[in-house]
């Protein structure tokens, strides 16, 4: 008996969202959706859900998940939330499906930009662009009269002469957690520094002065960072940054609207974005983008559906709502100050990150576990470079890509 | 009892023991010699992605898995021999860091680290939990009666908390400016960063393993307490033995039967630590087996995994089990033939 009222309470209040909330249709297909969790992310799926009948899943770790469930038949999420990055392993496996019917019927508002093609067949539909900016305190800043960084050599500099102030517990921030997040960096410092990753044959090439001078260079960051930067993820680093606790970290930009939010942030209208620091020859920073796919195992009808619904989620009416959660590729953004770093770090020729290259997968993982190892004084650059080489070579090996 | 009535009890657990345990065993057994790659081919291929100024199209040669007919990835599995187990193991290098005479080289491998770390755990966490088992269980025993019952339901509450969960309220207390971190620098007037360096982490991990096992231990003894022979007990304390007389030659050889089965119990648990290096983020500083075969089997951003590696290291951990084992076991056999005779 409670179980059944208990069922028509949610289905009239599925039913009254439906209603009340912008969406052009009404959905009768139950539809599951699967994806990262960040700001831009839950816009979407919120807007998604207006139409009725979707259930978002937003979980950091959604890309130990996505390739096992949409291998799936039927697949368990008929909508994807995916990155340059996570993206490869489903386009690899097949399990997301070609969009270029859907497209042609619900798509016209869709600007040429937001299509990702892969030899002339549209795979997913982009929303948004990211990369890492530099995000600093501009109060200090300016009352120290210290001037915007542009390298981390300045960025060192100004920490250094900003601790005998005592205004913040820890001048920079950085997310240096092992794991992905550690990798992330090298990658961005690394790239920025002009290295390749790869040889002949898919064989490493991290082992040579360009990844000891990226190693160091993440090194003498550490030095003005938290002591516990090995555990600090994205949302550490924004929280140390609304609590004032720090006073600048290369940060995703989708991290930038968050510092405004006067809900949970003590420094709004105090922090400015910029590009990311140079490196030798470009930003140490990579592009992103973001964007949803669809599961290749499903009916046609879902597909049609799960197709419609993702449309009203990426709808100039949600980023007009949204507008500072990220940069948009959706007609009616207008760029703010939250987007100026990274626009800038893209006009300074950011590279994208590295996805096409099929040994990045291993290499990203290798990095993350062996790096900490230099930065705690176990190993020193060449070493824990040599180390690295070694666990991305038995691995590489062992996907047959060596 | 006749055959029949035993293999009637005793049939559906073989089956289930079977099914659940020996063929997943077995089938990892065969994993460990096998690795199985994606067919690749070489393609050229078009990507078109948006950039922050417009579209990037780039004609790339790219190895990419190949798609079968049935829409699925065309892999070949091949055997490897003790291919997984070398990669596991690095023995050259385990070599090359004796050669050297050098710990920190022999430390630099994942294996062996892990090892390291399992093993000092596993060792330095059964004597404490043995003896907060059994300070717990003197406790509860001398409490009086009208209050044994709440007393028994708190000392058993870490118990019953979710492994993950424990480890990571622990974690909140003691991260960034948590709670007990702030009242420690408030109280020894310095900076404390509990995640900065290896020896803090591993202190915490051991502490969150104590307190959350020994109230089993705990309940285990209290119960055996209730055996204990008062007869015994009287005689002695009419030969004016001392309290702690009593408990070292009375009341311990009377647990001991029970404390060999919690040592075994804590020996097979702790060897498989692996709750602590999640929930105490610690893979910067000390990884434990299980977390190495965790690590092999989740995939990476182009969702490849390492399964021969996993399967190799879960064999290796299951007779890194049995070797801790056999001493105590083999203690357990003696005494039993001993009483037999």
């Amino acid at each position: 008996m409670f179980i059944k009222k208990l069922t028509t309470v949610i289905a009239i209040s599925a039913f009254a969202t439906s209603v009340s909330a912008g969406c052009a249709f009404e959905n009768n297909i139950e539809l599951k959706s699967l994806s990262n969790s960040f700001d831009a992310m839950k816009s979407v799926t919120e807007a998604m859900a207006e139409c009725g009948n979707v259930t978002s899943t937003l979980d950091v770790d959604f890309k130990d998940k996505q390739p096992e469930a949409f291998a799936a038949n039927p697949s368990l999420y008929q909508i994807g939330g995916v990155s340059n990055g996570t993206m490869v392993p489903l386009l690899n496996a097949g399990t997301i499906r070609p969009l270029d019917d859907l497209v042609a019927k619900y798509g016209s508002q869709l600007k040429p930009s937001q299509l990702i093609t892969v030899n002339g067949q549209i795979m997913a539909i982009a929303m948004m662009v990211n990369n890492q900016h530099l995000m600093y305190r501009e109060d200090i800043f300016n009352d120290l009269g210290i001037d915007e960084p542009t390298t981390h050599a300045e960025m060192v500099a100004a920490a250094k002469f900003m601790q005998s102030y005592n205004l913040v517990d820890y001048p920079i921030g950085g997310t240096y957690k092992a794991g992905w997040n550690l990798g992330e960096e090298f990658i961005n410092n690394y790239l920025g520094n002009g290295g390749a990753f790869f040889g002949e044959g898919n064989a490493p090439s991290i082992n040579n002065a360009t990844g000891v001078a990226t190693l160091n260079t993440m090194k003498s960051l550490t030095e003005y960072m938290d002591p516990e930067y090995l555990v600090a993820d994205s949302t550490y680093v924004q929280q140390q940054f609304q609590q004032g606790k720090i006073a600048m970290a290369t940060l995703w930009a989708t991290r930038a609207g968050a510092m405004d939010n006067a809900e949970e942030s003590q420094v709004v209208g105090k922090v400015k974005m910029a590009s990311a620091p140079m490196g030798t020859t470009r930003p140490a920073s990579t592009n992103w983008w973001d964007g949803i796919v669809l599961a290749t195992n499903m009916t046609d009808e879902q597909a049609d559906a799960a197709f419609r619904v993702a449309m009203e989620g990426i709808d100039t009416e949600m980023v007009q709502a949204n507008n500072d959660d990220a940069v948009w590729l959706i007609d009616g953004y207008v760029a703010g100050s939250a987007a100026a770093g990274a626009i800038a770090t893209a006009n300074n020729g950011a590279a994208p990150y590295p996805s096409s290259s099929p040994g990045m997968g291993a290499m990203h993982t290798a990095l993350g576990n062996g790096i900490a190892a230099f930065l705690t004084g176990k190993k020193d650059a060449a070493t824990a470079l040599a180390d690295i080489e070694a666990a991305y070579t038995i691995a590489a090996t062992e996907s047959g890509l060596m | 009892m006749n055959p029949k009535t035993f293999a009637a009890f005793v049939g559906p657990s073989i089956v289930m023991m079977v099914l659940f345990i020996a063929l997943p065993l077995a089938s990892v057994l065969k994993q460990s010699f096998y690795v199985t790659q994606p067919v690749y081919e070489i393609l050229e291929v078009e990507t078109c992605t948006p950039t922050f100024t417009g579209q990037l199209c780039v004609k790339e040669i790219k190895t990419i898995p190949t798609i079968g007919d049935n829409g699925k990835v065309i892999t070949q599995t091949s055997f490897v021999g003790f291919v997984n187990y070398q990669n596991v193991l690095e023995l050259p290098r385990v070599i090359n860091a004796f050669a050297n005479n050098s710990w920190q080289q022999f430390m630099a491998i994942d294996f062996w680290r892990a090892l390291r770390f399992t093993l000092s755990f596993t060792f330095i966490t059964l004597p404490l939990v043995l003896f907060f088992g059994l300070v717990i269980a003197l406790c509860i025993n001398n409490v009086a009666k009208s209050i044994r019952g709440p007393v028994i339901f708190i000392s058993l509450l870490p118990m019953i908390i979710t492994p993950v969960i424990g480890a990571l309220a622990i974690r909140w207390l003691f991260i960034g400016d948590g709670i007990l971190t702030s009242f420690l620098e408030w109280w020894l007037v310095r900076d404390i960063a509990m995640f900065g360096q290896a020896w803090t982490i591993e202190l915490m991990m051991m502490f969150y393993r104590v307190w959350h096992v020994a109230p089993f231990a705990a309940i285990v003894f209290y119960a055996a307490l209730q055996t204990v022979n008062q007869d015994t007990l009287e005689s002695a304390v009419i030969d004016g033995a001392s309290r702690w007389q009593k408990l070292r030659y009375v009341i311990l050889p009377h647990l001991m039967p029970l404390i060999v089965f919690v040592t075994l119990i804590h020996l097979m648990d702790a060897y498989r630590v692996f709750e602590e290096v999640i929930g105490f983020s610690s893979q910067a500083h000390v990884i434990s087996l299980q977390w190495l075969t965790y690590d092999f089997l989740t995939s990476d951003l182009m969702g490849n995994r390492s399964i021969g590696r996993a399967s190799a290291s879960s064999m290796l951990t299951m007779i890194g089990i049995m070797l801790l084992l056999i001493p105590v076991l083999r203690g357990v056999w003696i005494d039993y033939k001993d009483k037999r005779l």
